[in-house]
């Protein structure tokens, strides 16, 4: 029970100098279901990005178990709808960690792909073009794509975003059969009471972690608050975070909360050199 | 009937190699159109086809009017600037577009001036509009020898270039394949519009790469029948094109990008996407 899936060392990743998520440390155990909520800009996405690979650590590190398959689905915007590709071309793709760049496509791939079309609710669409979904459609056939992927560790990124409530349901149910087989699942989402019914574990962002447990414990009223009051800005005039001025790293619980103020914040923090500007804007 | 369409191919073997040289183009670079224009690089193709021409001017300016040199040439010229737009865009925070026209046009100018080092204006429009009418042999098996490659290698990379289109950072999360299959693609533009310069020219050598694939976008919504398409859009498109300028006395690049260009707006007016399907659709619907 108590193996890591996913292990953050004083992770700090970001673009430019910036950082989007700042000294992260803690396990993800394995079979953890577990959400990630914050405002915008406080490092959901990045986080899963950070995961997956797509970006590298600024310092610290993240570790997979060895011999873990991820499952990653990006925020519908990265995908091009326009794409002349078909519900089962698009949900095919979740074929690539078995079948790479020319492993043949065999009866039972097909078999499996049908499968996890009709155990999101898609039959029939199997031949519509992907620019003619709704929303919801579209999203349920990324999830699909997740099912034929068979990953343990499963990183959905906002996958409630423009869904309606019938489909919000479906998909929580089949996030809830990933964790009844012991899957890894780790979910950004911004309904907190969708959060608190059926995530029993939450990682609260605000570019540093603010608190991470039991769903309960970390979405208390002052954490909230405080991942509130955070400065979304970033500023081109923020002193360096200097590694030796923090008074802890790496090993704390993290069941206990970790929002006390140890003074990196960049925007706020007043000591550090002067003038240490940054090349870049910042970017999206 | 005969004297118009067969005859000209038949008893002219100049013809018979102009057919020979454009059909292969067309086989791979239709396809490759497809891929540029479902990545919105539709333009890229264009600022390409101009960045190849200081390398074909300088081996035409060192060894005349010869297919291996200029090739070579082209084939440098495009890589430098592919490499470098495609750096540029990776390693600042300048989109690849701009570092594109960037790289295109001071490769352009570079192209002119080289060009006009040497030779009249008329050297010029070789290079610039081509010879299809004047394909040796040497041209023939190079036009061949990149058909092959770039087939084979859209046949080996086409599910990354797939998934690099409709989802990149689904691939990125599966696999290491997506800035290389960028690059690679890029490559097999540059070697297509090598291959067509000889044929069609620098500037005319992307329409027909372009103008297949945007005119088959009309009617189908599948990638494979879309380039299948593509290619047969292209082969018309030849051998019309090549009638048309043997018939008029018409220069053959023109006449074969103007034959696409025709089946274009067709598509355009009357592709079961387009716009006259739209109109007529749109006052009756099903129940569901």
């Amino acid at each position: 029970m108590t193996t890591p899936c996913l292990t953050f060392r004083d992770l700090t990743l970001g673009y430019g100098s910036h950082p989007a998520v700042h000294h992260l440390s803690g396990e993800v155990r394995k079979g953890a279901l577990m959400a990630v909520v914050g405002a915008n800009g406080s490092g959901k996405s990045t986080l899963l990005k950070g995961i997956v690979g797509v970006i590298e650590p600024m310092s610290g590190s993240c570790t997979v178990a060895p011999g873990t398959r991820i499952a990653y689905l990006p925020q519908l915007s990265e995908l091009d709808r326009s794409f002349p590709a078909r519900v089962v071309d698009l949900v095919s793709l979740g074929l690539w960690p078995k079948r790479g760049l020319l492993g043949r496509i065999t009866g039972e791939d097909r078999a499996a792909v049908a499968r996890a079309i009709s155990a999101v609710g898609l039959e029939g669409f199997e031949r519509r073009g992907i620019d003619t979904l709704s929303g919801g459609q579209l999203q349920r056939a990324l999830f699909a794509r997740v099912l034929v992927q068979d990953a343990e560790l499963i990183l959905l990124d906002e996958p409630f975003n423009a869904v309606d409530t019938k489909t919000v349901a479906d998909l929580v149910a089949l996030i809830g059969r990933w964790h009844g087989e012991n899957r890894t699942v780790i979910v950004v989402a911004h309904d907190l009471d969708l959060v608190r019914r059926a995530f029993p574990e939450t990682l609260l962002l605000a570019r540093r972690p603010i608190a991470w447990g039991r769903t309960a414990e970390t979405l208390k009223p002052e954490n909230l608050l405080r991942a509130r009051r955070f400065d979304e800005a970033w500023h081109d005039d923020a002193p360096w975070c200097e590694p030796d001025e923090r008074e802890h790293s790496g090993d704390h619980d993290h069941s206990h909360e970790h929002g006390r103020s140890h003074g990196h914040d960049h925007a706020h923090h007043g000591r550090g050199r002067d003038n240490a500007r940054a090349n870049r804007p910042p970017a999206a | 009937m005969y004297d118009l369409l067969v005859s000209p191919f038949v008893d002219f073997a100049f013809m018979q190699r102009a057919l020979a040289g454009s059909l292969m183009l067309s086989i791979a670079a239709c396809p490759v159109g497809v891929f540029l224009m479902l990545r919105r690089m539709s333009l890229t193709g264009d600022a390409m086809s101009h960045a190849i021409l200081p390398g074909a001017a300088a081996g035409f300016l060192l060894y005349g009017l010869e297919i291996v040199p200029m090739t070579i040439g082209g084939l440098v010229a495009g890589v430098v600037v592919a490499l470098g737009a495609g750096a540029v865009s990776r390693f600042t925070p300048q989109k690849e577009d701009a570092s594109m026209a960037a790289f295109y046009l001071i490769s352009l100018a570079l192209g002119v001036l080289i060009v006009s080092l040497r030779g009249s204006s008329v050297d010029l429009m070789h290079v610039l509009f081509g010879t299809v009418l004047a394909l040796n042999d040497d041209a023939l098996a190079l036009i061949a020898l990149i058909a092959g490659t770039t087939l084979l290698t859209l046949f080996v990379f086409w599910r990354a270039l797939v998934a690099e289109c409709l989802d990149p950072l689904f691939l990125r999360s599966v696999s290491r394949l997506g800035t290389p299959v960028h690059f690679i693609f890029l490559g097999l533009v540059v070697l297509n519009l090598v291959g067509g310069f000889q044929a069609l020219g620098t500037l005319l050598s992307v329409g027909l790469m372009m103008l297949p694939a945007a005119a088959a976008r009309f009617w189908t919504s599948r990638v494979e029948p879309m380039c299948a398409l593509a290619i047969a859009v292209g082969f018309a498109s030849c051998v019309a094109g090549l009638l048309l300028s043997y018939h008029a006395a018409l220069p053959s690049g023109p006449a074969i990008v103007l034959s696409a260009g025709v089946v274009y707006l067709a598509s355009v007016l009357f592709g079961s996407r387009g716009v006259l399907r739209a109109r007529l659709v749109t006052h009756r619907h099903r129940t569901a």
